[in-house]
């Protein structure tokens, strides 16, 4: 038998308490109620896919910020996140939360202006959160089979605030659409959203990030997630709904 | 409220098959112990990993992303990665997060070899 040494014991601030940390069990997603004028398409019905169940590359991306010169906690960054979550998000991104605040279990929207006048629509589920971190997981037919965990940590005199993205595209369409500027499109969403965030705290923040490759198999038993592709599903919306040419959307 | 080192002892439970048995917590700052029991279990020329939670205090959002990244290195490897020890609750989480359709779990050691074939 072989014992090896433990990790340092992580800094004492999270709430333990697994039950409340993590959503319940999940088969298929169900989203409440959303504004009128978002669209709401490729959540309600499908199945969560993580990282196991993508198609690309994996890839471990992550996006920090350091809100140098504040006295504010982990805990009170988050605290905000959570609560303020949509309203830091760049231009063209557009996250619909039928509920007041991040919490396990909840389930958004995401709609993201692609080129074309098109909107891609699809979600999130809340698996985790406590009180330096929550995480995301997507479902079938988004851009990415992926976790997205957003967390807050000291960092020397100040506090850093964390995107830690786990991905692979989910189907072969988007994974070429990965290596043709994805991966740079992915990276200015979370810098803008980082950026906003310090701003909020009165920081003006130089996101950084980091990005491995951590296995570059396809994984090409996958390929057919592209029947729920979320981005030919919302454009074949689209079409056989001419209203939506005018630049009006609505439910589905 | 508190919160605790991970730990991890590596032993040989078969031929070819290592449990690695996980004390404390389960965080993305358990990589570098984990890893290194992964590495040690590796070198022993294991075709079976099979990690034993019975131990485990708690698993954060963190921890399911070590065990992604782990079994990433155990499928290139050609190897097998086996769960036992889990309680009902984090099975739940294992089933959630899809991490059960890659990692067999299983009740006991018992249980875990005979479904991977390793006497």
């Amino acid at each position: 038998m072989t014992a090896l040494d433990p990790t340092p014991a992580p800094t004492p601030a999270t709430s333990r308490d697994s039950e409340a940390n993590w959503s319940k069990p999940v088969d298929r997603l169900t989203l409440g109620a959303v504004p009128s004028e978002a669209i709401n398409l490729n959540v309600t019905g499908k199945r969560l896919s993580g990282p196991v169940q993508g198609f690309g590359q994996l890839w471990q991306k992550t996006y920090a910020v350091r809100l140098t010169g504040t006295t504010v906690t982990p805990a009170e960054v988050m605290s905000v996140w959570k609560r303020e979550f949509a309203s830091f998000w760049p231009a063209g991104a557009r996250f619909y939360a039928p509920f007041t605040e991040i919490a396990p279990g909840e389930v958004g929207l995401i709609n993201q202006d692609v080129p074309g006048r098109q909107v891609l629509s699809t979600g999130v589920l809340v698996i985790y959160a406590d009180d330096v971190s929550f995480t995301f997981m997507t479902p079938q037919g988004h851009v990415f089979a992926a976790l997205i965990t957003f967390s807050a940590e000291p960092d020397g005199d100040a506090t850093a605030a964390h995107v830690s993205v786990l991905l692979r595209a989910s189907d072969p369409f988007f994974e070429a659409l990965l290596m043709l500027g994805g991966h740079g499109k992915e990276n200015q969403h979370w810098r803008g959203t980082l950026t906003n965030l310090a701003a909020r705290f009165g920081v003006a923040g130089q996101p950084t990030v980091t990005a491995t490759c951590i296995d570059r198999k396809r994984q090409w038993q996958y390929a057919s997630n592209i029947r729920d592709n979320a981005a030919i599903r919302s454009g074949l919306h689209r079409m056989v709904h001419p209203r939506l040419w005018l630049g009006r959307s609505g439910g589905a | 409220m508190t919160s605790g080192a991970t730990t991890v002892q590596t032993r040989s439970i078969g031929a070819r098959a290592v449990a690695i048995a996980i004390g404390g917590d389960v965080t993305s700052s358990s990589e570098p112990v984990l890893m290194a029991a992964y590495e040690a279990a590796n070198a022993d020329g294991a075709s079976v990993i099979v990690l034993d939670f019975s131990e485990m205090a708690y698993m954060n959002s963190g921890g399911i992303g070590l065990l992604v990244t782990l079994l990433v290195r155990v499928q290139r490897n050609g190897q097998r990665l086996m769960a036992i020890g889990l309680t009902e609750h984090y099975q739940q989480i294992l089933s959630l997060t899809r991490l059960d359709e890659a990692i067999g779990i299983h009740a006991t050691e018992a249980d875990a070899l005979a479904a991977a074939g390793v006497r």
